[in-house]
């Protein structure tokens, strides 16, 4: 079965989908035997993924479980799956969060129980596939089709603002991705031009050479579609909206892992097709990175609304995925990766968690509670776990995260990485006070008063994320060493890229595209680019 | 055999885990049987591991159990392991001993609390985490222990979370602490730099061979900034001037946990963290500077607060806080061992005097406040015995323990290596600072036990000796009071005694013997025996007539002077009765500004022009104009008939002119 192993992955969800489509919501009945499909579903995906974790091999560089079909011929697209160090714990957090949202809408989502399971799923498979499609053809595709299920999710299932939220959702987005088709396109011509082979199979792409200024070019329009994702400042206002307005299963698919795709598009596409556009553009992207961490911490303190708390929250975190990203160090790049990892467990923890009490109260806002440590204790004492986890405390996972960016960055960057350590003090400003005021003091509204604590199934649905809180906390290795090679082969390809492009201006006029092209096919054992650069900075 | 250290933070945890878990359900004896009995075994197995030290060779009295490979990225490699040599021996011993008999005390003062379990539970976890700083075997290890203490003090100050303030001054104590660990992490990564680890066992040998080697030089400005980072860490956890203004407000917690946390261990942590790191330190004779400037300005400072306060517990925290100058300016001046010896009798008589203040709050029935107290001595003679004990301590009369510890200091202070002239300046610091010290602390004892009750007639009839959980730890810990400096007798009154030995100077040596070879190349000038007996009657004279002033002013003509005082010098006392205004300037200088900013950032970068101009306004104008345009298509024939005209017109324009 492992031959196609990702694509069962990928389209098991749909096949859930199937039998769903013929139960009558009608009554109580049908909705729960929708939600129990959907479940049973997402829980076989997981169980499949975990079947890649056992066969992934962390020591060989490349890409694995590799499935490789030509699709239409014409164009040179092909169905074109795999996984290496850098996507495969994305992957395995997309069928770990899933079933986790779908058992937290079991109360939530009463109306159109069909069609928001359906979306769910389709979502689950949109997002699968664009952390594993290796061809960038296929990759537009599924990076499209996420946007159809959260577009609906948010603009069916949201509050009252949900239209316009889910409106500048996707307008947003799909400015950002046209642009990025545009210069797909161009990147495949200049390809052509090259070897007179039409392609979108990316380890073939990663070698094309492109003229500078295409290059840069190319590389912002790519950059801004991720960035819009990820999202960087100044492009986040979408987020806030969007999470305030979406369900609570919609912020957690959001933060955990549609947020996640900017990154991994930085790792995956922007930074290795393009070296030499990244290079032109890393003081920017630090700078608006180190902004993000700060400009969203301080606006974060002040929000009345919790959702809208953890959405700017979330600019700040993904500032530092971005510029552990951008200062490429080992200790940056894995740190960055796991943060991604981090961030999906930890927000949409905190999601979760407003969203209980959202459902016993129906509303977000600060000021309505207060004194809730006393009423409900189990609640408490997991949110003091989360927003430890959020604000970087040891033995929880945002430590390790938080401080391998830093100081990765500190290495390559210190100015950036002072900057972006007061971020870790803003952190703790923002969340304590939101949980001074949420938890302690006075019951001072009467409503809260028969809040009941916890029930077995919001307890059961959290208890996962709170073990793997702790579980990277105490031993990050296990995470880490599944990326080690594949981290050491990122950094490589792009400061490779960087050098030879630089090289290639000085010496070897157009011709040194070809220097390291073919490197990157995943059945050839893979040359470390190390050797080619002496990485000072990298201490071993 | 040194797989066994691991035990001594496992036990804690699994009292917090079980407190934490099952203890509501279990009931007050169960908590009361796992807090104390975890905290006992921790202090069993420490006292073993102490005992295994002292059965070897000097050279050889380094334990390190790794546990598992924390964090390996590239050459970054952090285990997770413990370590035990005579510095962290002696510090796990107070640790653990202490909080043993606070833990003790505590079943005494919190068995009417109705969150008796989770106050166990904290006051486990904090064990917990204060042995995996003390124990920790590099930096990030310590720093885990550094942030997790800061976590339990947050809870734990926030006990009583009911009380708006008493929250905000546990978050208060995060936030500044957080600051703090800022430079910590900083510090850190300047040390991973420089020397690639942050290993205890790598980083001070490298050091060591990288000075010998010429590599670096002294004061060299990577070693600066690493010391100078890692003291702003110690500032926020050890409450020195910039970041001391938590500790007085985190007397918001519990007396116990004011007792154990934010007097006797927690608090001692930044002088541990130097007094680890001392190679680093004396390579960095300009960070040594600072941080005895920083000090001798802490201890005289908070002193001069200390004196004005009414609420016994913050006369404490205050002294508290000049305490801790009075440590670093120990570890400041080189003078490692010094600062260690004087956490370590502070730690007795520290810890005594809040569990007696504690055992005069539960008689006052809450009140803290010493104008209503007054003769108490008649009532509770075991908690006046205790507390006189170690406010002679803290004063630094002989032959109670702080003299030992205090003189050595200031002695050691008057002879810094490194800069002589800013010794003096500091011995003077820290001699009229003891004065004032021995001037406040016994106000407090006057006020509180002496003279006539001015407490309601409510509090006249509850007044009543604690109980025998609370007594028994006061007077263990007035005894040590007494006997703690005995261990480190300096070499003069030793050689008078007819050669009693420093113990514990010579037994810390070896922790320090790569500073002392470095400084041994720094000229110094020697003073005689002369000189150290000037100094040593001046500050006994000095505190002695802090002492007598004391009395003249809260005994002999008590009340009305010290109310004439406050009319006469209303200026001064204000000021000083105020705290200098520092919270205030704070408030002012960073929180407002940094809030308004974080407003402005919201409602104008945010929302009126990033979302409101840029996005937004496209979407309007696409709006408006499309709406303008589709006026255009109005449905009437002759509207429809005149554009046809002109596009016919423009055509022909187009193709008949030149």
């Amino acid at each position: 079965m492992d031959s196609l192993l990702l694509t069962y992955t990928i389209f098991l969800p749909l096949v859930g989908v199937l039998p769903i489509l013929f139960i009558p919501q009608k009554g109580e009945g049908g909705k729960d035997v929708i939600r129990w499909i959907a479940f049973i579903t997402s829980v076989v995906v997981f169980f499949v993924s975990l079947r890649i974790y056992a066969a992934f091999d962390a020591s060989k560089a490349g890409f694995q479980l590799v499935e490789y079909t030509p699709w239409i011929k014409g164009i040179g697209a092909s169905y074109y799956l795999g996984i290496d160090g850098l996507s495969f714990w994305l992957v395995l957090l997309t069928t770990f969060l899933t079933p986790i949202t779908i058992v937290s809408t079991w109360r939530a989502i009463t109306k159109r129980v069909k069609e928001f399971m359906v979306a769910l799923l389709v979502l689950e498979t949109a997002m699968l596939g664009t952390f594993m499609a290796l061809d960038i053809f296929l990759f537009y595709i599924f990076w499209e089709l996420m946007l159809i299920p959260m577009y609906l999710i948010i603009g069916v299932w949201g509050g009252e603002r949900r239209i316009y939220a889910a409106v500048k959702f996707f307008l947003y987005t799909a400015v950002g991705s046209l642009l990025m088709l545009v210069c797909i396109i161009g990147l495949v011509w200049f390809h052509h031009a090259q070897t007179n082979v039409i392609t979108f199979n990316l380890l073939e792409l990663y070698g094309t050479h492109i003229p500078r200024l295409y290059e840069i070019l190319f590389f912002a329009a790519f950059a801004l579609a991720f960035a819009i994702k990820v999202p960087m400042f100044p492009l986040h206002t979408w987020l806030p909206d969007a999470h305030v307005e979406a369900p609570t299963a919609g912020s957690v698919i959001l933060a955990g892992i549609l947020l996640k795709m900017g990154t991994y598009g930085f790792l995956r596409f922007a930074m290795p097709l393009f070296p030499e556009g990244s290079l032109f553009f890393t003081p920017t992207i630090i700078a608006l990175s180190v902004i993000g961490i700060i400009y969203g911490a301080l606006v974060a303190m002040v929000q009345p609304d919790i959702k809208k708390l953890v959405a700017y929250s979330s600019v700040s975190h993904l500032g530092y995925c971005m510029l552990g990203l951008y200062v490429l160090t080992r200790q940056g790049v894995e740190g960055s990766i796991l943060q991604m990892i981090n961030h999906g467990i930890s927000t949409g923890a905190l999601f979760l968690l407003v969203g209980v009490v959202y459902e016993r109260r129906h509303t977000r806002l600060i000021s309505e509670y207060g004194g809730i440590a006393k009423i409900m204790p189990v609640y408490s004492t997991i949110f003091l776990i989360v927003t430890l986890s959020s604000i970087g405390f040891p033995t929880t996972n945002g430590f390790i995260g938080e401080f391998l960016i830093l100081l990765g960055a500190f290495k390559a960057n210190k100015a950036a990485a002072v900057l972006a350590a007061t971020g870790v003090v803003l952190g703790a400003v923002y969340m304590l006070w939101m949980v001074q005021r949420v938890f302690y003091g006075k019951v001072t509204n009467p409503k809260n008063l028969t809040m009941p604590d916890l029930n077995w199934r919001e307890f059961l649905y959290l208890a996962p994320l709170v073990v793997l809180i702790f579980w990277i906390g105490l031993f990050p290795n296990f995470f880490l060493n599944k990326m080690h090679t594949s981290v050491d082969t990122f950094i490589s390809q792009v400061k490779v890229g960087q050098v030879a492009k630089v090289e290639s201006a000085s010496k070897f006029g157009l011709k040194a595209g070809s220097y390291h092209s073919g490197k990157y096919h995943h059945n050839l054992p893979l040359e470390k680019g190390r050797h080619t650069y002496p990485n000072k900075h990298d201490g071993e | 055999m040194e797989h066994y250290i691991y035990l001594i933070p496992l036990f804690p945890l699994i009292g917090f885990l079980l407190n934490g878990v099952l203890g509501k359900r279990l009931g007050k004896s169960f908590v009361s049987c796992v807090g104390c009995a975890s905290i006992g075994f921790a202090f069993a197995v420490a006292a073993l591991a102490f005992y295994d030290l002292l059965g070897r060779h000097p050279e050889e009295r380094t334990l390190v159990n790794v546990l598992w490979s924390w964090m390996a990225v590239g050459g970054f490699k952090v285990d997770l392991a413990f370590m035990i040599d005579q510095l962290s021996g002696v510090m796990i011993m107070v640790v653990t001993g202490v909080g043993f008999l606070i833990h003790i005390y505590s079943i005494g003062y919190m068995h009417e609390d109705e969150s008796y379990w989770r106050y166990f539970a904290y006051l486990n976890m904090f064990v917990f985490f204060m042995s995996l700083l003390v124990l920790g075997a590099n930096y990030l290890v310590m720093f885990v222990g550094w942030e997790g203490v800061g976590l339990a003090s947050y809870l734990l100050i926030g006990f009583w979370y009911e009380g708006n303030e008493n929250a905000d001054a546990g978050k208060k104590a995060f936030i500044v602490n957080r600051i703090g660990d800022f430079g910590f992490v900083l510090g850190m990564f300047m040390m991973f730099l420089t020397f690639g680890s942050l290993s205890y066992l790598e980083v001070f040998p490298k050091a060591v061979s990288m000075y010998e080697s010429g590599a670096i030089s002294i004061n060299d400005i990577s070693i600066v900034a690493m010391c100078l980072l890692l003291f702003l860490g110690a500032t926020g956890k050890s409450a020195q001037i910039p970041l001391y203004v938590w500790l007085p407000d985190a007397m918001a917690g519990p007396t116990p946990v004011s007792a154990l946390i934010h007097a006797a261990t927690m608090v001692t942590a930044g002088v541990y963290m130097v007094a680890r790191s001392n190679v680093l330190y004396t390579l960095a004779p300009t960070a040594c500077l600072v941080v005895a400037i920083v000090a001798g300005a802490t201890a005289l400072f908070a002193a001069t607060i200390g004196i004005l306060q009414n609420d016994i517990k913050k006369v404490l925290a205050y002294s508290t806080v000049s305490q801790l100058g009075y440590m670093f300016i120990g570890v400041g001046v080189t003078a490692y061992w010094a600062g260690i010896f004087h956490l370590m009798t502070h730690a007795f008589f520290k810890a005594c005097l809040f569990l007696c203040s504690g055992s005069v709050i539960h008689a006052m029935g809450g009140d803290q406040d010493m104008r209503h107290m007054g003769g108490l001595w008649k009532k509770m003679p075991i908690t006046y015995v205790t507390m006189l004990t170690a406010t002679i301590a803290i004063a630094g009369i002989p032959p109670f323990a702080g003299f030992f510890s205090k003189d050595e200091i200031l002695w050691k202070a008057f002879q810094f290596p490194y800069y002589p002239v800013m010794g003096k300046i500091i011995w003077f610091m820290g001699t009229l600072g003891a004065g004032i010290t021995a001037f406040y602390m016994f106000r407090l004892i006057f006020m509180t036990f002496h003279g006539e009750f001015r407490g309601t007639e409510e509090q006249r009839h509850h007044l009543h000796e604690s109980p025998f959980f609370m007594t028994v730890p006061l007077m263990i810990l007035a005894f040590l009071s007494f006997t703690g400096g005995w261990f480190g007798i300096s070499p003069l009154i030793g050689h008078a005694l007819g050669g009693v030995p420093n113990y514990l100077e010579h037994f810390l040596e070896p922790v320090f013997e790569g500073s002392m070879n470095i400084l041994e190349t720094v000229p110094t000038v020697e003073y005689g025996h002369g000189v150290e007996i000037a100094l040593m009657a001046t500050s006994v004279a000095i505190a002695l007539i802090g002492i007598c002033l004391a009395y003249y002013y809260f005994m002999a003509r008590f009340p009305e002077l010290p109310a004439l005082i406050k009319k006469s010098h209303a200026m001064y006392y204000d000021l000083i009765y105020n705290k200098y205004y520092v919270d205030e300037i704070y408030f002012r200088v960073f929180v407002y500004p940094i809030y308004y900013l974080a407003i402005f950032f919201w409602k104008i970068v945010d929302a009126f022009f990033i979302d409101g101009i840029c996005v937004n306004g496209p979407g309007w104008l696409v709006k408006k104009g499309s709406y303008a345009v589709s006026k255009v298509q109005n449905g009437y024939v002759h509207t429809y008939g005149a554009f046809m005209l002109l596009g016919l017109v423009g055509i022909l324009w187009f193709f008949l002119m030149p």
